[in-house]
C-alpha cells in the first residue's frame, strides 16, 4: 500500500501522522486519509475537491500532474508527500 | 460586568478584558494565523474566521465552556457546466462578515468571492443564500483593494425584524431583502463612484461601499464609509445624501454608528487613496453628533507624528452603550475610549496588524 505523509506544518492545526493506505491514485490515497481525520480534507482540498493552490503532493519526489481530479497513478511502494511552500513574513 | 474585547489579527485572536479601569490582553489564541473576521456572541460563545492561506478559510468556534472547536466552513456548490461565463469562483475565498442573525443559533456570514451563507445551529452547518448568488447582476460584482474578488463585507439586520436585511458589497451597492433573504433588490441611490467612467459613476452597482453601520435603535438610519466620501441614509438605505463636513478628509474604511443617538457615528478618515495613510501623520477619529452636519476631529491620547496606521473596515467598534469604542490598526496600533472619543488610551501591548476589533455583547 502506498505511504501518504504530510508536512509538519499541518501539525499546528489537527494531527497527520503518516499512513499507509489502500488506494491505486493520489485521490484513493487521499480519501482513505481523510476518512480516519475527516477535518483535514478542507486544508488539502478546497471545496471543489481540488488541491489547495498552494498546496503540493509530490510521489517518490516528482510533482503530481492532476491537481484538479488526482487521477495520477500510485503503486504499492510509493510514497505520497503532501506539503506547502510557507513565506511571508 | 466585565467589558471583553476581541481583537482579530494578522497572526492571532487576542482578547482583553478592563481590571479596575485597565484594559489588558486575557487570552491569545490562533497565535501566528491570520483572523479575518470574529463575533462575540452572547453566552461567552465567540465565532473566530482564520484564512490560512495554504490551508484555506477555516472556522472555530469557541463554547459557553470556554472550549474551542472548529467548525465546518460555509461551502459553495459544484458550479454548473452552463455558469461558464461567471467571472467569479464557485469557491470560498475568505470569510469577511460575521453577524448574529437576531435569532438564537443563526449567524450570517459575508464572504469573498461574494457568497452569503446562514447558519440556525450555531455554526454546525451552513447554506449558501441561492437567492442572492443566483441575481444575475451578481456577475456585474467586482473585486476592489480587499481582494481580486468582490467580497460582502456587511450584513445589517433589523434588531426588530430578523427578516429585513441589507448587505454592503465591495463593489456591488447595497443589496435589501425584507423576506429573510428569500429575495434581493438593489436598492441605493444618491452614491457615486469617482474613479468609474463617468457614465456610471452614480449607478448603483458599482458603488465602493467599504462599510455600513446603523443605528440599532432606529435601524432606518444608515451611515457608509464609501470608497470616495461618507454617505447617510434615513430610509435603510434606499436614498444616500453625501456628508461633505467629514474632516480631516473623505477617504476611509471604518465606520461605526451610535447604537442609541442616530446622530452620532465615528470614522477614522485618511488620505485617499493611492497612499492610505492618516493625513498629516495623525491619528485621529471623525465623530459627528448631529447627523452628519458637523464633525469634530478626536486626537487626545492619539498619535499625533509620524504615525502612519491605517484602520481597516472591521477595525472599529463601539459598545451597546455608545460610550466605550476601540479601533486597530495596520501597524498594531488599539487604542480605547470610555467617553465616546473624546480620548483616549493605548493598552500595553505591541499587536500584529489589526483587520477586526469587536466588543463582547453585555450579559443580560
Amino acid at each position: 500500500m502506498p505511504t501518504v505523509l504530510f508536512t509538519s506544518a499541518l501539525q499546528r492545526f489537527l494531527p497527520v501522522p503518516s499512513a499507509q493506505v489502500a488506494g491505486a491514485t493520489i485521490g484513493e490515497a487521499l480519501t482513505a486519509v481523510f476518512a480516519s481525520e475527516p477535518r483535514l480534507r478542507g486544508y488539502v482540498l478546497d471545496d471543489r475537491g481540488t488541491l489547495r493552490r498552494h498546496v503540493a503532493i509530490y510521489v517518490n519526489g516528482r510533482p503530481v500532474g492532476d491537481r484538479v481530479r488526482l487521477t495520477d497513478p500510485v503503486a504499492a511502494d510509493d510514497e505520497i508527500y503532501v506539503f506547502q511552500a510557507l513565506s511571508g513574513g | 460586568m466585565t467589558e471583553r474585547l476581541h481583537i482579530g489579527t494578522h497572526k492571532g485572536l487576542f482578547e482583553l478584558a478592563r481590571h479596575n479601569g485597565v484594559w489588558d490582553i486575557v487570552d491569545v489564541q490562533f497565535l501566528g494565523d491570520p483572523v479575518s473576521a470574529v463575533l462575540p456572541d452572547t453566552d461567552g460563545i465567540v465565532y473566530a474566521a482564520l484564512d490560512l492561506g495554504h490551508f484555506g478559510a477555516k472556522l472555530w468556534r469557541r463554547d459557553p465552556t470556554g472550549n474551542w472547536r472548529e467548525l465546518p466552513v460555509p461551502a459553495f456548490p459544484p458550479k454548473p457546466e452552463d455558469a461558464g461565463d461567471d467571472p467569479h469562483p464557485w469557491s470560498l475565498g475568505k470569510i469577511w462578515a460575521l453577524e448574529p442573525g437576531g435569532v438564537p443559533g443563526r449567524v450570517w456570514a459575508g464572504t469573498m468571492p461574494g457568497g452569503l451563507f446562514r447558519t440556525d445551529d450555531g455554526g454546525e452547518s451552513w447554506s449558501l443564500n441561492e437567492a442572492l448568488w443566483h441575481m444575475p447582476e451578481r456577475r456585474q460584482w467586482f473585486g476592489v483593494a480587499g481582494g481580486e474578488q468582490p467580497g460582502i463585507n456587511s450584513v445589517l439586520i433589523d434588531p426588530r425584524n430578523p427578516s429585513d436585511i441589507r448587505v454592503g458589497v465591495s463593489c456591488a451597492g447595497l443589496w435589501a431583502s425584507t423576506d429573510a433573504g428569500a429575495s434581493w433588490q438593489i436598492i441605493n441611490h444618491g452614491m457615486y463612484n469617482e474613479y468609474m467612467p463617468p457614465e456610471r459613476r452614480e449607478d448603483p452597482i458599482v458603488q465602493d461601499i467599504h462599510l455600513l453601520s446603523h443605528c440599532a435603535a432606529r435601524p432606518e438610519i444608515v451611515w457608509c464609509q464609501h470608497h470616495n466620501g461618507v454617505f447617510r441614509s434615513e430610509n435603510a438605505g434606499a436614498d444616500w445624501y453625501e456628508l461633505t463636513a467629514i474632516r480631516p478628509s473623505k477617504f476611509g474604511f471604518a465606520v461605526a454608528a451610535h447604537p442609541r443617538d442616530p446622530d452620532t457615528a465615528w470614522f477614522v478618515p485618511a488620505i485617499k487613496d493611492e497612499r492610505r495613510v492618516p493625513v498629516d501623520g495623525k491619528v485621529v477619529v471623525s465623530r459627528t453628533r448631529d447627523g452628519g452636519r458637523s464633525f469634530e476631529v478626536l486626537r487626545k491620547g492619539l498619535p499625533q507624528r509620524h504615525a502612519y496606521d491605517l484602520v481597516w473596515r472591521h477595525a472599529l467598534a463601539v459598545d451597546e452603550t455608545g460610550e466605550l469604542l476601540a479601533f486597530g490598526s495596520t501597524s498594531g496600533g488599539l487604542w480605547i475610549s470610555e467617553n465616546g472619543g473624546d480620548s483616549w488610551t493605548m493598552p500595553e501591548a505591541r499587536l500584529p496588524p489589526i483587520a477586526a476589533v469587536r466588543f463582547a455583547p453585555a450579559e443580560h
